[in-house]
């Protein structure tokens, strides 16, 4: 019974091991074959002498631009969050006013509200802005869009910090702005790593609003990217997926090198609502 | 002593703190809700400036409420809301007890069923098509194989599209509920299962009786986010189908997009934003209320800190 017990056990991770990895494996194998190979019958299997080839191709189109333009955009969000955001988890935690709690529960609304609600606004704001297909008219969206989860997370990681760190500061003479720049922020490097982690790659996969406000090739982020180039090469499987694979090897490098912090900075989604 | 020293808490000090995250906040996130219902009140094509555009008052509404394509895509949320709740949730479920457990090669399995979080929405929409396609996709010529003649064009078809847009859903944000909820488990301490197993409890009481119950603030929290994102749902829809085919994939953002920016009716696109968020807020409240009084009187509140 127990033998039968786990053979099952065995059996549903196994088929749950498939189901999520062989989209990977194909897009891998594929990148490998020639366009020829594929178109003639060999859809799916493993490619019969490697070829290079896709990856010429696809570093040959405007990839290294979209590449470019999503390291930007998301570098730059992912810092000013982080900024924005500690200043204002700073506040929230240990400073006393009036509008403390309701202005602390206003950010937190804004991580259960639906954000494509403010698609329209945010794209005539940004053409009043002349911003319209701009990297910076991505980055301020993105920023805000970030700033509900990463307050919250940093505020409660600052209300951990015992008072007595902060009061014998004090004494010493020290202003808030020192004891948020140089005992604050690094006492706080945990969970900025998770801020980092969950922002970057919010910001690094985001399609909608590229979408809207980006409209020329020069400003497309990847995921707009390895969209216009599948519509260029729609027959060309294997460099679509090999378009695939390169635009997604850096997050997937830096999952497989600093997997444990990845994915506790994708359960920051785990906040209490 | 620190008493006095407090002064600086004053307004200044905080408005320094907070003028930055305020700002942005403010300009984005708070000024697009309110404006969304204020455009939704105009006649506004969005060529020219919203300004120079007539007030209708709830007129778009009255045209929504008519707006058979429109209660279409809701209903294809709805189906989505609770497609993601159940499936997802479950399924994550099921996951996170696997790499809980203490079979072997837990790590490889747990790296690799995390993986679909990494891909970005147009890669897993542009994988996933190839997967589908009708002719030299893997699924049918795995189907031929198996014997099954005329397998669906998945996408193509309107009794399929759902069914094939919901598993690639589920597909791709199955790992988040599974990372969420392992998340839960590993803060219920182990003392809990060996005094259970101490007085006899099978592993499937001890699931239902303790897991569960120990889990229900995460699952909640899961919930949440779930049927908040289903009912704003747009990318993997637009990149596989764009709505199609004749509007059997429609979701409430797709159709306030195509409104908007494909048929220049800025304004009623509006009222689909306008609505897609009340509807958002609605169900919310109601599954709010709903698993407030179930939760009372049980002692969910351990994994509080996850």
């Amino acid at each position: 019974m127990k033998i039968v017990k786990r053979a099952a056990l065995y059996a549903v991770a196994l088929f749950f091991m498939v189901l999520f990895g062989f989209p990977f494996v194909v897009t891998l194998i594929m990148s490998f074959k020639n366009q020829q190979e594929y178109m003639t019958g060999n859809y799916w299997g493993l490619p019969q002498k490697l070829y290079f080839g896709n990856f010429a191709r696809v570093l040959e189109a405007d990839f290294i631009i979209y590449f470019r333009n999503s390291i930007i955009v998301s570098i730059c969000a992912v810092i000013i969050i982080i900024l924005v955001a500690s200043m204002a988890g700073y506040a929230f935690a240990k400073l006393k006013f009036a509008a403390n709690r309701p202005l602390f529960l206003l950010f937190l609304v804004g991580m259960m509200i639906p954000v494509h609600t403010t698609l329209i606004p945010i794209y005539q704001l940004t053409r009043s802005f002349g911003l319209t297909n701009s990297l910076p008219g991505l980055i301020g969206p993105y920023i805000s869009f970030g700033l509900p989860i990463s307050v919250y997370i940093i505020t409660n990681f600052f209300e951990e910090v015992p008072a007595s760190v902060q009061e014998s500061a004090l004494i010493d003479g020290a202003s808030p702005f020192r004891i948020y720049w140089n005992i604050m922020l690094p006492l706080s490097k945990p969970a900025i790593s998770t801020v980092c982690i969950y922002c970057f790659l919010t910001c690094w996969n985001e399609f909608i609003y590229a979408l809207t406000i980006i409209s020329s090739n020069a400003n497309k982020t990847l995921p707009l990217g390895i969209r216009e180039f599948f519509g260029a090469e729609t027959v060309n499987i294997p460099s679509v997926l090999t378009a695939i694979l390169i635009g997604s090897l850096p997050v997937m490098l830096f999952y497989f090198f600093a997997q444990e912090r990845v994915v506790n900075g994708l359960s920051a989604g785990a906040v209490k609502g | 002593m620190i008493r006095s020293k407090r002064k600086w808490s004053n307004r200044g000090t905080v408005l320094l703190f907070l003028l930055p995250a305020l700002v942005i906040y403010g300009l984005y996130n708070v000024y697009g809700i309110i404006m969304t219902f204020y455009f939704s009140t105009l006649d506004w094509p969005g060529m020219g400036p919203y300004q120079k555009a007539a007030g209708v008052g709830l007129t778009n509404y009255f045209k929504l409420f008519s707006d058979k394509e429109f209660w279409h895509a809701a209903s294809n949320n709805l189906l989505l809301v609770i497609v993601s709740v159940v499936v997802q949730l479950g399924l994550g479920m099921i996951l996170a007890l696997i790499i809980n457990s203490k079979i072997k090669g837990i790590k490889l399995l747990r790296t690799i069923y995390f993986m679909p979080m990494l891909l970005s929405t147009v890669a897993t929409g542009i994988l996933w098509q190839l997967m589908l396609h009708p002719y030299n996709g893997l699924i049918n010529n795995v189907l031929r194989a198996l014997g099954i003649h005329n397998p669906p064009a998945w996408l193509g078809t309107e009794s399929t599209v759902m069914f094939a847009l919901l598993f690639v859903v589920c597909w791709q944000y199955t790992p988040q509920y599974m990372i969420l909820l392992r998340a839960g488990m590993t803060g219920i301490p182990e003392e809990v299962y060996e005094a259970a197993t101490i007085d006899g409890a099978s592993k499937w009481q001890q699931f239902w009786s303790m897991t569960l119950p120990l889990l229900s603030g995460t699952l909640k929290t899961s919930a949440v986010l779930s049927i908040v994102g289903s009912l704003k749902y747009f990318d993997l829809f637009w990149i596989m189908t764009g709505g199609g085919p004749n509007g059997y994939s429609e979701l409430m953002a797709t159709y306030m997009y195509k409104k908007a920016f494909n048929q220049e009716q800025m304004g009623y696109a509006s009222s689909v934003a306008g609505s897609m968020f009340l509807i958002s807020m609605v169900v919310v409240f109601i599954f709010m209320r709903v698993t407030r009084r179930r939760d009372e009187g049980k002692g969910g509140r351990l994994n509080e800190n996850c």
